[in-house]
């Protein structure tokens, strides 16, 4: 069971705090939906989680083991991580795409092993892609493209799975669907974490909340005791009402709080 | 997998005909079995001495110089997932050409023959480090370095021109320019290949770096790739090929600009698998545009290389651009 933390992280971007003493722990088998207005370090604590960001202060661990010291490719192997709006460079096909996210278990010359075939299969099947394996990545609409990538961070069966707003741009149908992957992955017990943006989907997914304000963090705990008007006029100066829980949560807010 | 393998294939058996080809072409014609027969005797005749010391060495560094044109550019657009890098980029060429150039107008070239390649060489490897001083630490710097050190040489160059003392000296200079394989020996080669080789294979190993940055540079930073390192590699791997071909030959276009185009649709756009096919189809191109330089004469002179590849490569890149523009989105 895999245990991701920052401990002290401070982050500076020309002499501003982008993260200022940030701690936090978050366990396996937890899906931590990160919030916060656009600027609050969202986007930057998960670089510094994922090991991609070196943090001016402090430092991320996993298991115990700073992310600084560790085998690139030893922790790419146990974590997996997706930007913004993730994108394919060139026409390759989707089974392609989603054999890359196996490049830290290859050999350095040569083609793709056989039972790393069998990964790729699993990922696509896992994913309903099968019938788009052949298909130019380039060519795909939004929403499969989103279910490749998930497959591509998938694929390598990491213990941590950081994405960043994975659910930006997608239709309904499309960002329920998912949640509900990324929730399935969590109580296979992975560690996801997902900068969202959507409360509302926040609220019924997720088991727990991470709310950042100005590089700092101003609540962290499950969901359901975590996620309220109260935090939300805090995080975001909205006003709103939060009612039922899990599945049935709504959220809804309705005016800017009045300074 | 099998298409990848055929269009390797296809551009080694034509690299074959055409090495072959260039060796009994030119202003004397040997036969196959005159070929042959000069390669087997031991006796200094005509045909031998032309075959071993004019066509054989000019042909190994038209295929050596092609080669690691094809494979730098293969190489520079699957790292900055752009199709319009090519060899030039990263200033090298223009500073190999700027080395060159001081020889020639010094006249150091004249004392000593071998001045142009080596003060290219020098030239190429400063070119190096000035844009990795400047620009290490992302893609773009890189490229604008890049660009800065290319324009600094280019302006070096006209200086010469300008300042060149008589019209023969310029006229050199612009000769030299314009890139040929005319009259390379086997020093030459021996000059040119350890660089173009060593830095080959260094190029060669950035395969599997290039196809995880299809994802763009977050996501193979993520999967355990070293940019910098690939990076650094990438320029060092450059600077020896392009910065040897450009001072045995002096600057040659569109050939890495356009011999991973052609490829690509043949090995599934993937970046790792363009490398060798691209690699084999420069020294093709190269070789092929050699000898059609030489044999397409124009008032008794050869066409320059450099010349005829931009020539015979502006409109293809016309037909290239048109058939994107058809299947663009």
């Amino acid at each position: 069971m895999s245990r991701l933390s920052a401990r002290d992280v401070t982050v500076r971007r020309s002499g501003r705090a982008i993260l200022n003493d940030v701690s936090v722990s978050l366990p396996a088998g937890a899906f931590v939906a990160v919030i916060g207005a656009n600027g609050a370090g969202k986007s930057t604590l998960l670089s510094v989680l994922a090991g991609l960001l070196k943090p001016d202060q402090g430092e991320a661990l996993l298991d115990g083991q700073s992310l600084a010291t560790m085998d690139r490719k030893a922790l790419a192997r146990r974590r997996a991580y997706l930007p913004q709006t993730p994108r394919c460079e060139w026409p390759i096909a989707v089974e392609r795409l989603v054999a890359l996210g196996l490049t830290p278990s290859l050999p350095a010359f040569g083609g793709l092993p056989a039972d790393l075939r069998d990964r790729v299969d699993q990922a696509l099947t896992a994913l309903d892609l099968n019938d788009r394996r052949a298909q130019a990545a380039t060519t795909l609409s939004g929403g499969e493209l989103a279910r490749a990538m998930l497959a591509r961070a998938v694929v390598g069966d990491p213990q941590v799975l950081i994405l960043d707003e994975p659910i930006a741009g997608l239709d309904p149908r499309h960002a329920l669907d998912a949640m509900g992957r990324l929730q399935g992955f969590a109580q296979a017990g992975q560690l996801v974490v997902a900068a969202v943006h959507d409360l509302v989907l926040a609220a019924r997914f997720t088991t727990h909340i991470l709310a950042l304000k100005k590089g700092a963090v101003i609540a962290f705990g499950p969901t359901a005791q975590t996620l309220s008007a109260h935090l939300l006029r805090e995080a975001f100066q909205v006003e709103a009402r939060v009612a039922g829980e899990g599945r049935n949560s709504v959220i809804d807010v309705f005016a800017p709080t009045q300074p | 997998m099998r298409s990848g393998s055929a269009i390797a294939l296809a551009a080694g058996l034509a690299l074959a005909v055409l090495f072959i080809a260039s060796l009994a072409a030119g202003s004397v014609w040997l036969t196959p079995a005159q070929l042959l027969h000069a390669v087997g005797a031991d006796q200094n005749d005509l045909a031998q001495l032309i075959l071993l010391q004019l066509r054989l060495p000019r042909a190994v560094l038209a295929v050596l110089i092609g080669g690691a044109l094809g494979l730098c550019g293969a190489v520079l657009q699957g790292l900055l997932r752009n199709p319009l890098a090519e060899p030039g980029l990263l200033g090298v060429s223009s500073g190999a050409a700027l080395g060159a150039v001081i020889a020639l107008y010094f006249g150091l070239a004249a004392r000593f023959a071998y001045a142009a390649p080596l003060m290219g060489l020098t030239g190429a490897l400063l070119a190096m480090s000035l844009t990795y001083a400047f620009g290490r630490g992302g893609t773009l710097t890189l490229i604008l370095a890049g660009a800065a050190v290319s324009a600094l040489a280019g302006a070096g160059v006209s200086l010469a021109l300008d300042l060149a003392p008589n019209a023969s000296g310029a006229y050199e200079i612009m000769t030299w320019l314009m890139g040929s394989l005319t009259d390379r020996s086997w020093d030459h080669v021996w000059l040119a290949a350890p660089f173009i080789l060593g830095g080959a294979v260094l190029l060669a190993t950035t395969a599997r770096s290039l196809d995880a940055l299809s994802l763009g540079e977050a996501q193979a930073e993520s999967l355990g790739l070293d940019l910098d390192r690939l990076r650094v590699a990438v320029l060092i791997g450059v600077a020896l090929c392009v910065g040897a071909a450009t001072a045995v030959a002096g600057a040659i276009g569109f050939i890495g600009l356009i011999a991973p185009h052609l490829v690509r649709p043949f090995v599934a756009h993937q970046p790792s698998r363009t490398l060798l096919p691209s690699t084999l189809l420069g020294a093709a191109l190269l070789l092929g545009a050699d000898l059609a330089g030489r044999l397409l004469r124009y008032h008794g002179a050869e066409i320059k290389l450099g010349v005829f590849t931009a020539l015979a490569g502006a409109p293809f890149f016309f037909w290239l651009v048109l058939r994107l523009r058809a299947t663009a989105p």
